[in-house]
């Protein structure tokens, strides 16, 4: 194929996958990777514990600098202003140019913002880039009485663990009537809820943004929420979920919806231009009950990898297996695996177990017969082989519940919480498998269940 | 809760104070009667008449006594060195035993309140330091925090511990009489204990071992909701005090050698030594136990019980300097250097200290056989060479007190020949391993950063391949750190340990080897 040029635009999961499976597969390709935001690839997941104290922010950087040199993958910090994709060519902010023979798309999300008052003042922010880490942490190093945090997800959550860790009071606004509500049924919200108020955060569900107020300097002192209330505070987290970052595309002759549109061999519109990662949208979705928008760290890399083998082989559909997602809720671990539905389902079989001190908890979603379709578990870690396995040989509940044991993922001398989840399943669906027995050890050291 | 911290931190400080002042308030007096008493028989007559100007004299520092000591004692040596009469040198140094024996001060006319206001200061307010400042309940493990300390980011507080914990370090090994005040305070306990005089060594083992109970309740507190870092504190602060610090000093009292039953050759340098062989040969059974239980653990011990568990067996249940560093040193975990370099350095630096302790212990035990035919003296300097430059200068100064330089396992992971042994057999003879969960990794980097053996665990976990290294002592904080529940300690099949070519669960497009 001789030497082409592969540019890449962003240096987030996707695009660092792409590039590192492209050099495994292709010594000859020239390889370029740009970014604005930050000169080496850093793990977005832990902007978080910079801000905690609990990382430097050399040690989100997977990769040392000398790995680019040796694997020669040319990296350039500057932004791209526009795309001449007749020419091939891409114009940076300073004038310069730059051509390619191929184009990777991989310029990820920013945070959505929905046009309220005054969402432009000092002190209003998301918490996406490096840079927002920077103007958070600018903004929080003065005393603060107040910050309020708008969107009940995962980066709102993350806000106000970080502002407590600054010991600064969080209001949390949360639109909808539960906190995650598009992915937490409503006992595991109600256990999450619990743990956030147990933080110290004042948590107010089914309430809106509707104004920030300024004061006489441009910079926020107050919200105004959709009953009416004005709470004063001096930083307002924008956590309403993220947008694909295409708005330096929006003006060109590739097509564009909420995101690049592409099909499932990440090609977009226009010939020798993909797109992958959160900034991809796909004209189908890629699996059943899959979205169209994935703006996932896993499903960012497996693009990555999927499409570096179509360059480096032979091109393949991009078909991701069994869905699994994880977070963390200040202490609470959650993880699932399949597809739990946070609503009922009719026809569904629905198993529900939750530890007595309300910080452990496990739901098994099972199909009219019985068979598991997900799971989702809190304060407790499950193997994902096992859970996997499970989900695409479409194990019985029953089965599921017999082999519990050898799927549990938690650190050894754990309380053995599998026992009281299969006493509980048996209870409540019967069955005839033998629940496992505490070991010698557990026995021993008296762990608790 | 605050105000109970703050008085914590005030007792404790109070308590280092006093420690730290109590060597200078002594004065010395020698007489003769001290000198016969404290020194061999065969040295006797000669410092009798040596330090003959001495006596009567008060001495109002430890400082001017032991000058004085050696601007009488030292011209001797000097002189008999320069005729090259080497067999009548007097190597042995009496400094400590003099100085110990002719001082009195505060800490010798009151040894029980000498010591209930610094060591026992230290402790109490270390002890109500970690209780008041253990949050509440549902708060649970965390490390934030860490980079914002100046203790435990290299910051003046950091410098000032570590340039302590240095002094302390190489007043201890090479200056042992300025600690003789120190010591005097505990005369009672090892008098009590093993019935005969307190050295350095005792008041170093008291301290050390006291320093491991109070850090462990830090440890305790700090991972509530973690049996595994729980159980595995309390292994290590009951081998410290039973088999380190209690049963060799018992086992004194009754006559016997003192021997800790937990420490192994090569970590235990002197094990084949000359005068060791001599202690086990001649004292009867007990003494041939001590000497065959010694051999079985390096033979047997050490590769069957890391085949089954790895060697945190030994680096982070049972070791007395893996202790230190699991307690006193966690905090400063996260300082460990990961870049790949470090990782050369320590395979060459920890490999050349095995092979040199095996090569010296090779000589010694031949050299011994041969009733010291073969080498005749030349294995006491290599001795003094190893004793000196790998048991005191790497393992204690450079050890301990580079913990706030450099992380808390420095020894353990460029140093310990023992560790060099255990993780040899843990690379490639265990069933021991670190699994990734599937494809959960996030690349965050939280296992890396507070490793402190300096391991890039995140550089596995980000691929799914098992954690198989050498150096893991299986401390297990990266599986504790991580946000997404992705890294597990396990022992399990040798087969597949191994993931030359993981592949991360989740993408069906392709199977693709990372």
């Amino acid at each position: 194929m001789g030497s082409r040029h592969f540019v890449i635009i962003g240096n987030g999961i996707s695009g660092i996958t792409f590039a590192r499976h492209l050099r495994k597969g292709d010594d000859q390709a020239r390889i370029t990777v740009i970014s604005g935001e930050s000169p080496y690839f850093f793990s977005r997941t832990a902007l978080m514990y910079v801000y905690m104290g609990q990382m430097k922010w050399e040690h989100t950087q997977p990769y040392e600098p000398h790995f680019w040199r040796k694997n020669r993958i040319d990296l350039k910090q500057a932004w791209v202003k526009t795309i001449t994709f007749e020419s091939k060519t891409l114009v940076f902010d300073s004038g310069e140019t730059l051509n390619y023979d191929i184009l990777v798309l991989a310029t990820g999300s920013k945070p959505a913002f929905f046009g309220w008052p005054g969402q432009d003042l000092k002190g209003v922010q998301g918490l996406y880039t490096k840079q927002d880490l920077e103007t958070m942490e600018a903004i929080t190093s003065q005393p603060m009485e107040h910050a309020v945090i708008v969107g009940g997800g995962l980066i709102g959550i993350e806000l106000a663990e970080m502002l407590t860790y600054k010991k600064i009071p969080v209001t949390f606004l949360v639109r909808e009537n539960r906190f995650w509500e598009q992915v937490l049924p409503q006992a595991e919200a109600n256990l999450v809820q619990k743990h956030i108020i147990q933080n110290s955060i004042d948590l107010r569900l089914e309430t809106e943004l509707k104004e920030i107020l300024s004061d006489a300097h441009g910079n926020a002192r107050a919200v105004v929420t959709s009953s009416g209330e004005e709470i004063p505070c001096s930083f307002v987290g924008i956590a309403t979920g993220v947008t694909p970052n295409v708005d330096f595309l929006k003006n060109t002759s590739l097509a564009i919806g909420n995101g690049i549109k592409v099909n499932t061999y990440f090609e977009s519109s226009l010939p020798d231009v993909y797109a992958i990662g959160d900034c991809a949208e796909f004209d189908q979705p890629p699996g059943p009950g899959r979205r169209t928008l994935e703006q996932v760290w896993y499903t960012g890399r497996m693009q990555g990898e999927t499409l570096a083998y179509s360059f480096c082989h032979k091109p393949v559909t991009y078909q991701p297996g069994v869905w699994f997602n994880s977070a963390k809720f200040f202490a609470i671990e959650y993880q699932t695996y399949g597809w739990v539905s946070p609503e009922k389902v009719d026809g569904e079989r629905d198993f529900y177990w939750e530890h007595r001190d309300g910080k452990v908890s496990f739901r098994m979603a099972m199909d009219q017969e019985g068979k598991i379709l997900g799971v989702l578990n809190l304060g407790f870690r499950l193997r994902h082989e096992f859970c996997d396995r499970a989900i695409r040989e479409k194990w019985s509940g029953e089965k599921v519940m017999q082999e519990l044991g050898k799927g549990v993922f938690d650190p050894e001398f754990y309380a053995p919480y599998h026992l009281e989840i299969q006493a509980a399943y048996q209870r409540q669906f019967g069955g005839v498998f033998l629940p496992s027995k505490k070991s010698f050890f557990q026995k021993l050291f008296g762990v608790s269940q | 809760m605050r105000v109970i911290q703050g008085i914590g931190l005030v007792l404790f400080l109070l308590g280092m104070l006093v420690f730290t002042v109590l060597p200078f308030l002594s004065s010395y007096r020698l007489t003769e009667d001290l000198v016969l008493d404290q020194v061999k028989e065969t040295h006797r007559e000669t410092l009798a008449e040596l330090l003959q100007p001495m006596y009567g004299q008060v001495y109002p520092s430890t400082h001017a006594f032991l000058t004085a000591y050696s601007s009488n004692f030292d011209l001797y040596n000097e002189e008999l060195k320069s005729k090259q009469a080497w067999d009548q040198v007097i190597w042995d140094d009496y400094g400590f035993a003099l100085a110990k024996a002719a001082g009195d001060g505060p800490a010798r006319a009151h040894p029980w309140t000498s010591l209930a206001l610094s060591i026992g200061l230290v402790v109490l307010g270390g002890v109500l330091f970690q209780f008041a400042g253990a949050g509440p309940a549902h708060a649970s493990l965390t490390h934030t925090g860490v980079f914002h300390s100046s203790l435990k980011n290299r910051g003046v507080l950091g410098i000032l511990t570590g340039t302590y914990l240095i002094g302390f370090y190489v007043i201890l090994y090479w200056f042992p009489a300025y600690l003789s005040p120190l010591v005097w305070m505990v005369e009672p306990i090892a008098q009590f204990l093993s019935g005969g005089p307190a050295s350095q060594w005792f008041l170093y083992g008291l301290v050390y071992t006291l320093a491991i109970g109070v850090m462990g309740i830090r440890m305790v507190l700090k991972y509530r909701d973690n049996k595994y870092q729980q159980l595995r504190t309390a292994s290590v602060v009951f081998f410290q005090t039973a088999f380190a610090f209690l049963i060799p000093e018992v086992l004194v009292l009754l006559n016997k050698p003192y021997f800790d039953f937990k420490n192994i050759w090569p970590l235990d340098y002197d094990f084949f030594y000359d005068y060791q062989m001599d202690t086990f040969l001649s004292s009867g059974g007990l003494g041939l136990f001590m000497l065959i239980w010694g051999i079985l653990l390096i033979v047997l011990g050490v590769p069957v019980f890391t085949y089954f568990y790895g060697k945190r067996w030994y680096c982070s249940w049972v070791c007395g300097c893996g202790g230190l560093a699991e307690t006193v040193g966690d905090g400063f975990r996260h300082l460990s250097d990961k870049s790949l370099k470090a990782w050369q350095w320590e395979r060459w630096m920890i490999h050349g200290v095995l092979a040199l302790a095996v090569v010296m212990t090779s000589l010694t035990i031949v050299n011994y056989f041969s009733s010291f035919s073969l080498l005749g003296q030349v294995t006491n300097q290599l001795h003094s060479f190893y004793g000196f430059a790998i048991g005191s200068a790497f393992a204690g100064v450079v050890g301990t007190g580079f913990y706030p330089f450099m992380g808390n396992r420095v020894w353990c992971r460029f140093g310990c020949p023992l560790a060099a042994y255990l993780g040899l057999v843990q690379r490639f003879k265990s069933r021991f391993r670190i699994t990734t969960n599937g494809g959960q990794c996030i690349s965050c980097g939280n296992c890396s950063t507070h490793c402190e053996m300096g391991i890039d665990v995140r550089a596995y976990a980000q691929q799914g391949q098992n954690i198989v290294r050498s150096s893991c002592v299986g401390c297990g904080v990266c599986a504790s750190v991580c946000p997404r529940g992705v890294l597990k300690l396990e022992n399990g099949s040798e087969e597949g340990r191994i993931h030359e070519f993981p592949i991360l669960i989740g993408n069906d497009s392709i199977k693709l080897r990372s």
